[in-house]
């Protein structure tokens, strides 16, 4: 039945947060696909927040960059939070003078910051032990 | 062997400009299917790290050869890339032209203002990528495709 070519992009759950991670070959179809199959699931898991690591990406184009910002509008009218995290540096700066700002998306410096943000802690429960 | 001072008769050079281009550093890479559009990208990359740009500057020149491959692709119904690495006066760039036989742009300044667009892009990639090279030009007449040619120059921030 389902004939949608996939992004081949991982979609974990960890309750309700969705984590993924774009790979840094990107093309036009994966894109998209990805943000198809990202919608679906956060439909029927019913997430609610969404953290995509972008750590990976050496480039940042204004069709990856459209996508990222379709992405998020899209999850949030869903009723989901997404971050992007882990963006490089000379992206960036390189984004800024294409004159993307990335608007509507919310970023993070790191995927552990990121799901910090979503209310995912390191060890929570190594911080309720007593110091020694 | 050839230096920039000197007069070697064996060096194919171009006659007027002070740049001279050596013709076999230049690949030609043809734009006409997605597949295209990341094999582009990877020789435009390869060529930056061998010109020694820095981490900052490849994603520059990448970022701005994604845009414009994509605008031949997208609009100019397929295309060629053609990346070279020139030098003039001691410093090495890297220089992209794309050329496609599409409708052509029939006003350049609006196609380079950011904003515009009659595709599925946030119109940023022609005004876009003319921010993330040092020179750039636009060459298009109505019904007769358009030639972008963009160079980033090694040392512009020494």
């Amino acid at each position: 039945m389902n004939q949608r070519p996939t992004a081949g992009v991982p979609i974990l759950r960890l309750g309700d947060v969705l984590v993924s991670g774009l790979l840094n070959e990107l093309d036009d179809k994966s894109a998209l696909a990805f943000t198809e199959e990202l919608t679906e699931t956060i439909a029927t898991t019913g997430a609610r927040g969404v953290l995509i690591d972008i750590s990976r990406l050496e480039l940042v184009d204004s069709f990856v960059a459209r996508t990222l910002m379709d992405l998020s509008t899209t999850a949030r009218l869903l009723g989901a939070r997404v971050i992007v995290a882990g963006m490089r540096p000379p992206v960036a700066i390189t984004l800024v003078e294409l004159g993307i700002e990335l608007a509507g998306v919310e970023t993070a410096l790191s995927a552990e910051q990121g799901m910090a943000a979503l209310g995912w802690y390191r060890g929570a429960s190594s911080q309720e032990r007593p110091e020694p | 062997m050839t230096r920039a001072d000197g007069h070697t008769a064996a060096a194919p050079r171009t006659t007027g400009v002070p740049g001279q281009t050596r013709p076999q550093d230049s690949t030609t890479h043809t734009v006409c299917t997605e597949e295209d559009l990341l094999h582009v990208r990877h020789a435009v990359r390869a060529a930056t790290v061998l010109a020694g740009f820095g981490i900052v500057d490849q994603t520059r020149v990448v970022t701005a050869a994604s845009e414009l491959a994509r605008n031949a692709y997208v609009h100019g119904g397929g295309g060629t890339l053609t990346i070279e690495i020139v030098r003039r006066l001691g410093t090495t760039g890297i220089r992209l032209t794309v050329e496609d036989e599409g409708p052509g742009i029939s006003d350049v300044d609006a196609a380079l203002t950011d904003g515009f667009t009659t595709g599925a892009g946030l119109g940023h990639g022609l005004g876009g990528a003319r921010r993330l090279m040092d020179d750039f030009a636009v060459r298009s007449e109505p019904g007769r495709g358009t030639v972008v040619t963009a160079t980033r120059w090694h040392t512009r921030r020494a």
